[in-house]
């Protein structure tokens, strides 16, 4: 049997062990092997789902890193060469000399505070992928987001990780159904997107692990065993296994395991130091997953508050607030990373649900915009800028047109990093972007 | 009885408790799944069908509320639920919400508008930008506002299947406020569903065609002569009526033509007449000039139509199909198109297909009873009513619902919410127990609700009429077994067993089973597996 991880303990080993030490007398294995277990040897002899394919890396995990209010791009990613900047943004335009150069000759550069995207860019640990948009842009939150979760202009259907899911993370069970992966997908925050719901396959969300399990054993310590009894039978005799009172005993049986692994897995303390930001205690969590063997393929993240309409500053301020956070926050999770030699098998996206105005407004910020920069970060992805920063004259609406389409980068994530048929999850054939390096 | 829903102690369904009967095993024997829909008979109908009544059809009873039925019988107890506007209850009011946070732009504004784009001017564009972003934003405040008045009305009703109903049309209607930002269209929509909740399907469809909710969610208020929109005959037809493969594609752009026009202007319906096509069409094998009154009443008359209402209902009332045993799809198909013969015998009365379904023995099967998988709003709804715990916040309520995958107002697609399994996995497993925990003792993750310390929930009305045993205590058997019975529909060995542990280990003085431990078995209750189901 494959070892899914380099660190930890096999998923089976670890379950069969909590399950004997919470004292569970386990009558004959046919009888009462959990289903959590009989599903992990049926997805393993099954040719989809989680199970060494040829080919399917299953070692490999994607991070998504969402700026929730339509990040700045253009005082992220600066065009310092381009005059046209400076007339646009006369108070929070960043000084050329200010900016963290990527690319001296194109006059491209990054915002001052981004010093921790800077370390990633000069050991070849990130990528830039300049204009990403989508055609017709809308500029409202809740569309344009919902436009990027599920790939879809239209803003329709499941999320694209969902979709991805459905086709790449699902086992089959005893009677033949196909059955979600619990744990593909983890969200951190109290809402998992909308990107990681799919027809079968949901995700899982907590803001932090102990929220992840009954509170009702902190109302009164001793219900805890009954609790355990009472949701950690599995599937037992005397049970019609295809009733739906069946399903839902494997599923509270699957939870409990799940809960057993996040939570064991949060409270180790990262090998390396965090800042003190939200971003950052997302990340060592997801880190701390990572590190402990998580079966999880996908982790989402989100920060909020890059809605920058009034008083957004330039080289200092709000958005240069946002920069140092995320840009810290992401270094330091490579860091952490890399000290636990999980760094090679870490992609991190990163994006927000439009850009900004090229103009300044009258209140010292920018409005709704649309085109801006896509970030990825990990060893393996094709280091330096990628694509022409948009033009500062040829505008849409006074918006940065965009000359990547954002499906392109994900079918490139899809085909190259997780190997996935990009057209089944994406439900439509856009020209993949060459995202990761070659081998 | 504890403060919290004076609506429900006041609803004509609170009993006068004389005596409460024991709940007992369901006296009928086991019989094979009916294919017909024969009445159940008064002998047969006890407490375990009462309480399966009132699970599906409306968000569960106290014991008070399950022995009155039985004492009632069946057919007391379906037209009492059923007849529901016999029942007092609170209006719904036409000014309870502001209608005019979000309006159309009067002449000035316009003018303004355009002012301002034609001289250039970023700081008025940017100002009647962020006018209107702070209209939206007090729109969606609103909206919270409506789902927190909705989820009130669900709890304290005297009218349950009039909410129950009312929910239904909402998934089967599906409308979503994100997509039309307008909580005062979603408020009317709500009501027009109350209104025809459990009248006539035919007279509702004709409403949904003139709904300002359901024409900006389909795009028909764009629609325009030479410039159809399909979306909304499509889903009038696939979603709404007919179902898939029983209209033609060339239906669906002819039905678009006859839907031309049909907008509106604020809040009320409009018939733009220079926008609507009046030419000739050919809509389901009729023809002529046919607006979109022409195109429902073509629906309406298709046999599609009663068949695919039916088996919605049969869905949501009694199995989710297919069952996925061939021993119960036939059965049920059989019912299925016996309802359907009753809705189109009744041109579209829903409430005689109610009340043939709600007084068979098919209805009350073993087999039916205890198999459904509550939706979030029957799970929290459910519970407030049924262990008359209070409600505590409504903003929590909602929350977690939302969380379990149920938004009120807020259905994922125009398919409205999948239900059954979908409704669970291993994240929503814990919101569905914790906010259980929530309403018994008002935990929170942060800490307890300030409720929970001032007026501590005491459901000693559960064990009202149990016998004390020799020693002047209560069972912790007898206790379990009254429990179980109410909350889950059975006692099952391993669940009675692991609750007389407990309350054994608790060593309670006096009647022997204190308020706390009562409270702390409920908690265990709550989190089994098969409290998921109704």
């Amino acid at each position: 049997m494959p070892s899914f991880f380099n660190h930890g303990p096999t998923p089976m080993a670890f379950t069969r062990r909590s399950l004997l030490r919470n004292g569970l007398v386990m009558a004959s294995a046919a009888a009462s092997v959990p289903y959590f277990l009989e599903r992990s040897a049926m997805a393993m002899a099954a040719p989809d789902g989680l199970s060494s394919t040829p080919g399917v890396p299953d070692e490999r995990i994607l991070v998504v890193v969402q700026m929730g209010g339509g990040n700045d791009g253009l005082n992220t990613v600066i065009p310092f060469g381009d005059g046209a900047y400076y007339k646009s943004r006369p108070q929070i335009a960043i000084p050329a000399a200010r900016a963290l150069v990527l690319d001296r000759q194109a006059g491209i550069g990054l915002h001052p505070s981004l010093t921790g995207f800077k370390g990633l860019y000069d050991a070849g640990l990130m990528s830039v992928v300049q204009g990403v948009g989508y055609p017709n842009p809308n500029r409202s939150h809740f569309k344009s987001m919902d436009i990027w979760h599920t790939a879809d202009t239209t803003a329709t259907g499941n999320g694209w990780l969902g979709r991805y899911f459905d086709a790449e993370c699902c086992g089959v069970d005893l009677h033949g159904k196909a059955t979600p992966e619990p744990m593909a997908g983890i969200a951190v925050g109290r809402e998992a997107p909308l990107a990681m719901q799919g027809q079968l396959s949901k995700p899982i969300g907590f803001e932090s692990a102990d929220l992840f399990q009954w509170l009702g054993g902190g109302v009164e310590r001793k219900l805890g065993p009954a609790y355990d009894e009472i949701n950690r039978r599995g599937e037992t005799g005397g049970v019609d296994p295809a009733s739906t009172q069946s399903f839902l005993m494997r599923t509270a049986m699957d939870a409990q395991v799940s809960s057993d692994q996040i939570r064991k897995a949060v409270s180790a303390k990262p090998l390396s130091p965090y800042p003190g930001s939200d971003l950052a205690r997302q990340l060592s969590m997801v880190s701390s997953m990572i590190r402990a063997g998580l079966k999880t393929r996908v982790y989402y993240v989100t920060l909020g508050g890059f809605d920058t309409h009034a008083g957004q500053g330039g080289e200092n301020g709000r958005h240069a607030q946002l920069m140092q956070q995320v840009g810290s926050s992401i270094k330091a999770f490579y860091d952490d990373l890399k000290k636990q030699g999980n760094d090679t098998r870490v992609l991190t996206v990163s994006f927000s649900e439009f850009g900004r105005r090229v103009v300044q407004n009258a209140s010292g910020g920018t409005d709704h915009g649309a085109a801006a920069p896509m970030f990825l970060f990990g060893p393996m992805v094709r280091p330096g800028v990628i694509g022409n920063h948009p033009s500062l004259t040829d505008l849409d609406a006074g918006d940065l047109k965009y000359g990547i389409d954002f499906r392109s980068v994900y079918a490139g994530v899809l085909e190259q990093w997780l190997k996935a048929d990009s057209k089944k999850v994406l439900e439509g054939s856009y020209r993949a972007a060459l995202v990761i390096k070659k081998a | 009885m504890q403060a919290g829903n004076p609506a429900i102690d006041a609803s004509p369904l609170i009993p006068s408790t004389d005596g409460a009967a024991e709940p007992s095993a369901p006296r009928a024997k086991p019989r094979p799944f009916s294919t017909a829909l024969n009445p159940i008979k008064d002998a047969d109908f006890g407490y375990v069908q009462a309480r399966h009544l009132l699970w599906r059809a409306g968000f569960g009873g106290t014991p008070g509320q399950i022995n009155t039925l039985v004492k009632w019988g069946p057919q007391k107890s379906v037209d009492h639920l059923l007849n529901f506007e016999k029942v007092a209850a609170e209006p719904v009011t036409a000014d309870r919400f502001d209608k005019d946070i979000i309006r159309p732009y009067n002449d000035e504004e316009r003018g303004e508008i355009a002012r301002a784009r034609r001289s250039g001017n970023e700081e008025a564009v940017t100002r009647l930008r962020a006018s209107r972003q702070e209209a939206e934003r007090l729109d969606r405040a609103q909206m919270r506002d409506v789902q927190h008045w909705w989820l009130k009305r669900m709890i304290e009703t005297p009218r349950p299947l009039e909410e129950r109903l009312t929910l239904f049309w909402h998934g089967h209607f599906a409308t979503n406020y994100r997509s039309i930002e307008n909580s005062y269209h979603m408020y009317v929509q709500n009501q027009l569903f109350r209104q025809h909740a459990a009248g006539n399907f035919g007279k509702l469809l004709y409403a949904i065609i003139r709904d300002p909710a359901m024409l900006a969610y389909l795009n028909n208020n764009q629609s325009r002569k030479g410039r159809p929109n399909e979306n909304l005959a499509r889903e009038l037809m696939e979603l709404f009526s007919l179902g898939v493969n029983n209209y033609s594609e060339g239906d669906i752009k002819e039905g678009a033509r006859a839907l031309t026009g049909y907008s509106f202007d604020d809040d009320t319906f409009e018939f733009q007449r220079n926008n609507h096509d009046g030419g000739v069409k050919v809509i389901l094998g009729r023809r002529g000039t046919m607006d979109g009154d022409d195109f429902v009443t073509a629906i309406l008359e298709n046999p599609a139509c009663p068949a695919f209402i039916a088996r919605k209902l049969y869905r949501s009332f009694v199995l989710d199909l297919p069952t996925g045993r061939k021993e119960l799809d036939g059965p049920a198909q059989s019912v299925v198109g016996q309802l359907a013969s009753t809705l189109s015998g009744g041109r579209y009365e829903v409430r005689p297909v109610l009340r043939r379904l709600l007084l068979s023995e098919h209805f009350y099967h073993p087999r039916v009873m205890n198999e459904q998988i509550k939706s979030p709003a029957q799970l929290v709804v459910g519970a407030v009513r049924s262990l008359n715990t209070p409600a505590r916040d409504l903003g929590t309520l909602s929350d977690a619902m939302g969380l379990m995958g149920q938004s009120i107002f807020f259905p994922p697609s125009v398919k409205g919410w999948d239900g059954g399994r979908s409704w669970i996995n291993t994240a929503t497993l814990f919101i569905r127990q914790n906010i259980l925990c929530f309403l018994l003792t008002g935990k929170t993750p942060a800490g307890y609700d300030p409720l929970a310390t001032q007026e501590p929930y005491d459901p000693s009305f559960l064990l009202e009429g149990l016998d004390v045993g020799s020693g002047g205590r209560l069972e912790p058997e007898s206790v379990a077994e009254r429990l179980l019975i109410f909350c889950l529909g059975k006692a099952e060995t391993h669940n009675t067993q692991v609750l007389v542990k407990y309350m054994r280990g608790r060593k309670d003085a006096g009647t022997g089973v204190s308020r706390d431990t009562l409270v702390q078995v409920l908690l265990l209750i709550t989190a089994m597996p098969e409290y998921q189901l109704c």
